[in-house]
């Protein structure tokens, strides 16, 4: 009697569960794979601050805008570092080094969005507006967003242009102030991006002129198409595009803050790439058989940078100190699991710049406690050691690094303190210069060294916000100022030695580790290429 | 049935506005300017920020102030995310619904897996299967959600790779947004791909939502058994019995019905205990709902969004508590009221 009942309502429960089960594996990936839309997933790692690169320094802004979004008058050859042409297909210098006139390319389209149809194609006031953007102060729409411009103010690259000439639709003549080796390079970098003319006189007649850094339109391979905030940028392809170029129809950043969970998606195949693998997981990575990762020595600098406007980290003797009581060999091991090498100064040993023989702060507690006593700086000081809130290649835990050094700096006597705030609060409160050290670090915008000297601690870059120091000596800007008079490289390289030795003197920044970089990504994805100039570029990036 | 009615109207527009009064001196609570957190935009021109403190009344006395405030909640106006800088009101109607139909699916699936064990361990009150089931029973409702998530997504993503971890769908799918209800929203829309998008956002809803409805589940159970358990052993049924009817016939002419009335309300309720561990979930799955908006906005320190987001959940949950309750009074007149409404 109770048998027959048990099966009655015995058979309700198994059917649902057979059926849920046998219909979900059904459509496991292997089946849908290919049934997917044609597009790739690139796991980033936070909120871009806008879409346009002139505006921030930030790899998140520039990774999302740069090379998807825009293009450049020039660009770099990312194997042998050469600057091509982009946008302009040829230039001729003047033989006093003051005159670049450019040979700008014909036909080259710019998006078409449901918020902007370009009647007309790529020409010279599109080059002149985005210079002028950021060069006049009296521009309209210099103000607009803010009116900073971070990386092009910390090398000084609205001072050196004297003017900009129009000599006809597809030709432009910028004339310089002086004569500087590493102007190309800037051209090409991430931030010397073209805007669209047009359409800045389309918003500016609409009077919503911010529109052009949070719709942004360009000539990249990429249109922008939408972005919600925590969860995901997309673009569409852009079908005009004047390069040769993969067909992928979709491109989407799936904004990922955990390093962890940006790697479970890679393993499941939610993401087709992702940003910034943590150290401790590329051994994980190397380990998947359908994983790909993809490894090249960085120009890039991680460093403990010392608040120099402020008492007692005014005092370079403290300064050396400090440095003096870290072991950066222990932090090489437990910070970047092997996969940085120490630094001696700011310069990566990949450029020529770089001087294998210099003189580096080696650890030595007692001689810093000594040190720090014969200066004023008593038992029981208390500093703060501000640590960045997202990974960098430079810097892949700074929290951790932080919370290292704070044992290290206690066996001198000294009380650290570690800060840290969301990555936008963060680099705002750092500007204002109120923090007294801080662990942040430089990735190059260009192959150039004065792309290290120059934003990191000259005078000027402290207005710009990439001076973490707050360090300002007439004699290194002269150096470093000096040394682009000279197209030579043995006659630069002369006064970089001398600007490093004034560096490891003066001890603004303890220059700590040059991090490998590196590309983790799906076996499927062909065309990925680290750039070691800058930004992700997803051109050539296709998915079978 | 209209004192009911009237009773229960009265309870919710009196509790409303108790909520709403905590959610408007939240902005006071909150560190900040209060006009700032109660609008959202920062960094204001002086005009700007005058035309603002006129619009909230925020010269007048805290009551007058109060009372803008909900007239701007009634216009829809409900200030803007600090993170974001889009409208809340849009932001939470999104969220929410996504948290609703997450609910939603969980509290489907809870029912078609915890009634039919919850009559089948009745049925065998005592009996082997029926201590089995409530072992199982025990186990599951003793697991952290979050922990069974995070064992979920261990398992059947990463080592198996059958589902996805989070999201309801593959970004690739752009699907316009219509009703919020994700499932709805692509049968709507006109995407070229629409059976393989509607498989994909199923093949992400199933782990949050089986990871949310392990709970709920084996309370479903043991409400169902202690029913079942009563009903078996009335006179009524033995009577039947006697009539010479099979234990089949019984169960389902007599059984089923008589269990489930009862019982049916109480069921509804875990609603309310499914919203609370979805917004749990959510967190882990990715999954773009309140909860997950909330935990953000607290991270961020966003304080329009986070007075906002509360009032929306707390003002659901209750409004929806409320309705069930009056509904069960109405069809229920005899008054036999759950004795425990959340177990």
């Amino acid at each position: 009697m109770l048998v027959s009942q048990q099966h009655a309502s015995c058979f309700i429960p198994v059917t649902v569960i057979l059926t849920v089960m046998l219909t979900l594996m059904g459509c496991s990936p292997e089946n849908t794979h290919y049934q997917q839309p044609n597009g790739i997933i690139y796991c980033s790692e936070g909120n871009p601050a806008s879409f346009n690169p002139q505006l921030d320094t930030s790899g998140t802004t520039v990774d999302v805008s740069s090379h998807q979004i825009y293009d450049r008058l020039l660009d770099f050859d990312l194997i042998t570092g050469e600057i091509i042409p982009g946008l302009a297909s040829s230039w001729i210098t003047s033989t006093d080094g003051l005159t670049y006139t450019f040979q700008l390319r014909k036909n080259i389209v710019f998006h078409s969005t449901s918020y902007f149809a370009p009647t007309r194609t790529f020409d010279a006031d599109d080059v002149i507006f985005s210079f002028n953007r950021w060069r006049d102060k009296n521009h309209p729409y210099h103000e607009v967003s803010g009116g900073r411009y971070p990386y092009i103010n910390s090398v000084g690259l609205g001072d050196l242009i004297s003017d900009i000439k129009r000599i006809n639709r597809y030709r432009v003549e910028i004339t310089l102030v002086r004569p500087e080796s590493s102007f190309l390079a800037n051209l090409a970098t991430d931030f010397s991006i073209i805007l669209s003319a047009e359409y800045a006189d389309q918003l500016a007649k609409a009077d919503t002129p911010e529109l052009i850094d949070t719709h942004p339109i360009g000539t990249g391979p990429f249109k922008f198409n939408s972005f919600r905030q925590d969860r995901y940028v997309r673009f569409d392809a852009h079908p005009l595009y004047w390069r040769e170029r993969s067909t992928t129809e979709q491109l989407i950043f799936d904004i990922t803050p955990s390093s962890s969970l940006r790697l479970a998606k890679l393993m499941t195949g939610e993401c087709d790439s992702m940003a910034f693998p943590t150290h401790s997981q590329l051994d994980i990575i190397r380990k998947r058989k359908e994983l790909t990762l993809d490894e090249k020595p960085g120009l890039n600098v991680g460093f403990w940078a010392f608040n120099t406007a402020k008492a007692p980290f005014d005092n370079p003797e403290v300064r050396r100190a400090l440095a003096m009581a870290i072991d950066k060999n222990a932090l090489m091991e437990a910070i970047y699991f092997g996969s940085a090498i120490p630094a001696t100064s700011i310069i990566p040993p990949s450029s020529w710049a770089f001087q294998p023989d210099t003189r580096s702060s080696t650890y030595n507690p007692l001689g810093a406690a000594k040190l720090l006593r014969e200066n004023g700086v008593e038992e029981g000081f208390s500093m703060t050691i501000w640590a960045m809130p997202v990974e960098r290649a430079y810097n892949p835990n700074a929290m951790k690094m932080a919370e290292l050094m704070q044992r290290y700096l206690r066996d001198v006597g000294i009380d650290a303190n570690i800060v840290s705030y969301e990555w936008s609060t963060f680099r705002a409160r750092l500007n204002q210069g109120l923090h007294d050290s801080v662990l942040i670090g430089w990735s190059a915008d260009n192959g150039d060294p004065d792309n290290f000297f120059r934003p990191l601690l000259t005078c000027s870059a402290i207005d710009s916000g990439t001076n973490r120091a707050r360090w300002c000596s007439k004699e290194y800007d002269k150096l470093i100022d000096q040394a682009l008079t000279y197209t030579n490289q043995e006659d630069r390289a002369y006064f970089y030695s001398k600007a490093i030795e004034m560096i490891n003197d003066e001890m603004p920044l303890m220059p700590i580790a040059h991090a490998f970089r590196y590309q983790a990504y799906r076996d499927n994805l062909t065309g990925i290429e680290i750039n070691p100039y800058g930004g992700i570029q997803f051109r050539n990036v296709s998915k079978p | 049935m209209l004192k009911i009615i009237l009773r229960h109207a009265s309870l919710l527009i009196l509790t409303l506005f108790v909520l709403s009064f905590f959610s408007f001196s939240l902005a006071y609570l909150f560190p900040g300017d209060p006009l700032v957190n109660l609008t959202g935009i920062r960094g204001s021109s002086e005009q700007e920020y005058a035309l603002l403190a006129e619009q909230y009344a925020m010269h007048s006395s805290f009551i007058v102030q109060y009372w803008q405030y909900v007239m701007h909640l009634f216009s829809g106006n409900w200030g803007l995310s600090f993170s974001s800088g889009l409208p809340l009101a849009e932001e939470i109607s999104r969220s929410l619904a996504a948290s609703v139909e997450l609910s939603a699916y969980a509290l489907i699936f809870s029912f078609l897996i915890g009634l039919p064990l919850g009559f089948l361990s009745g049925l065998r009150h005592h009996k082997f299967t029926d201590f089995t089931l409530l072992t199982a029973s025990v186990i599951g409702y003793s697991i952290p959600v979050f922990w069974a998530a995070l064992i979920a997504i261990l398992i059947f993503s990463i080592q198996l790779g059958w589902f996805p971890l989070s999201g309801r769908i593959s970004l690739l799918y752009d699907v316009p947004f219509e009703t919020g209800f994700i499932l709805i929203d692509i049968l709507l829309s006109d995407l070229p791909d629409k059976e393989f998008a509607f498989q994909d956002a199923l093949r992400h809803l199933v782990l949050p939502s089986v990871s949310i409805a392990i709970v709920t589940c084996t309370i479903v159970l043991r409400i169902t058994r202690r029913s079942i358990v009563e009903v078996m052993s009335s006179e009524y049924i033995q009577a039947a019995y006697a009539r010479g009817l099979s234990p089949r016939q019984v169960f389902l002419r007599h059984g089923v019905k008589n269990a489930l009335i009862p019982i049916l309300p109480l069921l509804v309720m875990q609603f309310t205990t499914l919203l609370t561990n979805a917004m749990i979930v959510e967190t882990i799955f990715s999954w773009p709902g309140i909860g997950n908006g909330l935990i953000q906005a607290i991270y961020q320190r966003d304080f329009p969004a986070i007075r906002a987001g509360m009032l929306a959940v707390s003002a659901l949950v209750l409004t929806f508590t409320i309705t069930i309750d009056m509904v069960i009074q109405i069809f229920d007149p005899a008054g036999r009221r759950p004795e425990n409404a959340t177990s």
